[in-house]
């Protein structure tokens, strides 16, 4: 395996479970630990590897923390497009993330607020007023059915016989 | 009153598998290595095609060769990865599970008193198969010390004018291990010199993961004598669909069908369809069960030799076969010691045939939480018996 396939290999395993080990995945990928831990290493470093963090079902306790999608027109800028505006807009530490659409909008983002209203402020205060923004559209989230890959709604792992041929 | 069993029954032992699951069942935080199915579900496109079937009405039986379209699927599919080339109007049959189509296909060439070659450790279901269908098991061992070696010689020397076949089955349940092209080379030269017809379940075909996987049926000259078993169970995570097929010349194909059109009818409509579904998109889904088998495997493969319990690492399916030899316990007896002192379930080898003393069969298709976690207690177990 060439290194760069041995990276994708890394991140492929560890974009679905943060805490593997490094032990864990010289044994799956059959290479040794010190090449693995190098070529993490190098992955933080040179930021392929943004963080590690936790996939978490927010059911599971209370929290009035709210999440919206809102899709922004504006119009793009002579010799930047839509890069200027989107720095203004990425800056706000409630923007979790921020893309660049094709279709009904041009940018699309993700906030999260810790209440309802810090929310609204964020939107009537802050981003509808910026210059260049032409409208904006917000759609709160009510329910969250799959995050990141994982079904959080009450689906339970189908049961199967403990000994099978 | 009388016993109503049929004498031929009785000389039918029961399987060493159901005997260890009674024993299992109703224990608490089992962890088990004892499964010889995916852990997946069935990939959601897949049961969506058959859910939309039953939506539209298709209840009924289909004709007993199977769908013509699940045919065509298979024939393309057969063709695309393993290069054979079978006829879908003359060639296929589609069965409930593979199981089926060894039962069948068992019936359907085997005159009284016919011996077939089943190298072991195998598959529970082939030895009662060929006694069901009046023919005689020859049993012969691949086991040399800790290692699987097939001893052409031997087989050759088990071969009398009463044999009619030789069963292979590879990648092989329980032992993981597949076969190259100089062996399988090595059987169709036997098969030829003594004009054998070869049963070859190749259900695992898919699930290789160090090289590509060679259907037998395509070495030259051996379509002809081949009856090719496979089916959905496995690569595609189907294992309750009862979807199987076997390709065979067309004579044999037509002789299974008459016992199958009695005793079957037909394979169930709704998985036919899946099955159809899975062949035409379900590669991707194969590729990263694939994927994610293959890293179990490295990870129990490492884990069994650092508890030196000798592991030869296995090219397919999802069962490693590690030896115990060195503990003071038969298979049966490591397996229930394990089980209640432990709670992990593995298989005994003996399961597989009396050669298979001094195995276990562990199933990897299990998540790699439980397969640390087994690990973890086996070196318990071994600990407290003094044996690492
Ligand atoms: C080698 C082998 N052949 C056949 C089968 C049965 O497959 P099916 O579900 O298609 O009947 C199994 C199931 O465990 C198996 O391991």
């Amino acid at each position: 395996m060439s290194n760069d396939e041995l990276k994708k290999a890394i991140l492929d395993i560890l974009v679905t479970d943060a805490k593997r080990s490094v032990d864990d995945i010289a044994a799956m990928l059959q290479q040794p630990k010190k090449k693995i831990k190098e070529l993490i290493e190098k992955m933080e470093q040179d930021k392929t590897i943004l963080t590690y963090k936790a996939v978490i079902n927010r059911a599971k306790f209370d929290s009035d923390r709210t999440t919206c999608l809102i899709e922004v027109q504006c119009s793009p800028q002579r010799g930047v497009g839509f890069d200027a505006i989107a720095e203004r807009i990425y800056k706000f530490p409630e923007v979790r993330s921020l893309y660049l659409m094709s279709g009904g909008c041009d940018l699309m983002l993700l906030i999260e607020g810790e209440t309802m209203r810090d929310v609204a402020f964020f939107v009537a205060e802050k981003l509808a007023t910026l210059d260049h923004v032409k409208s904006t559209t917000t759609h709160f989230l009510l329910k969250r059915y799959k995050e990141d890959g994982f079904i959080l709604t009450g689906q339970t792992n189908p049961s199967r016989l403990a000994i099978t041929p | 009153m009388k016993d109503f069993r049929a004498e031929l029954i009785k000389t039918i032992p029961p399987s060493g598998i159901r005997a260890f699951f009674d024993l299992v069942i109703g224990m608490k935080d089992v962890v088990s290595l004892g499964v010889g199915e995916p852990d997946f579900v069935t990939p959601w496109h897949i049961c969506e095609s058959a859910i939309f079937s039953i939506e539209k009405g298709m209840t009924s039986y289909t004709s007993n060769l199977g769908l013509l379209e699940l045919r065509h699927a298979i024939a393309d599919y057969l063709l695309r990865m393993f290069s054979v080339k079978y006829d879908p109007k003359q060639e296929l049959i589609i069965t409930v599970g593979a199981s089926e189509a060894m039962d069948i296909a068992f019936r359907a060439v085997l005159n009284p008193g016919d011996e077939v070659i089943i190298l072991e450790p195998s598959y529970v279901a082939y030895a009662p198969l060929v006694t069901l269908a009046g023919g005689v098991p020859v049993n012969i061992s691949l086991i040399h010390g800790d290692e699987l070696v097939v001893d052409f010689e031997k087989i050759e020397s088990k071969i009398t004018n009463k044999t009619k076949a030789i069963f292979i089955n590879y990648p092989n349940n329980p032992t993981g291990k597949s076969f190259r092209k100089d062996e399988l080379v090595r059987f169709a030269l036997l098969a030829e010199k003594h004009d054998l017809l070869v049963v070859s379940d190749e259900i695992y075909g898919e699930l290789t993961y160090d090289y590509d996987h060679i259907c037998f049926s395509s070495l030259p000259g051996m379509k002809e004598r081949t009856i090719l078993i496979s089916g959905f169970s496995k690569a595609f995570a189907m294992t309750g669909w009862r979807i199987g097929y076997a390709a065979a010349p067309h004579d044999v194909i037509e002789a299974m069908m008459k016992i199958h059109q009695y005793a079957m009818l037909c394979a169930p409509i709704s998985g036919q369809i899946a099955a159809i579904a899975a062949l035409e998109r379900g590669n991707k889904d194969v590729k990263a069960m694939k994927k994610e088998y293959k890293r179990r495997r490295n990870i129990i493969v490492e884990g069994f030799n650092k508890l030196n319990l000798y592991c030869a690492n296995p090219e397919g399916a999802f069962y490693v076969f590690p030896s115990i030899k060195r503990l003071p316990f038969s298979s049966e007896e490591f397996c229930i010691k394990l089980l209640n002192e432990e709670k992990v379930a593995v298989v005994p080898g003996t399961a597989f045939g009396s050669t298979g003393e001094g195995f276990i069969r562990c199933a990897y298709a299990a998540s790699i939480e439980n397969i640390k976690e087994a690990l973890r207690r086996i070196k318990d177990f071994l600990q407290r018996h003094d044996a690492l």
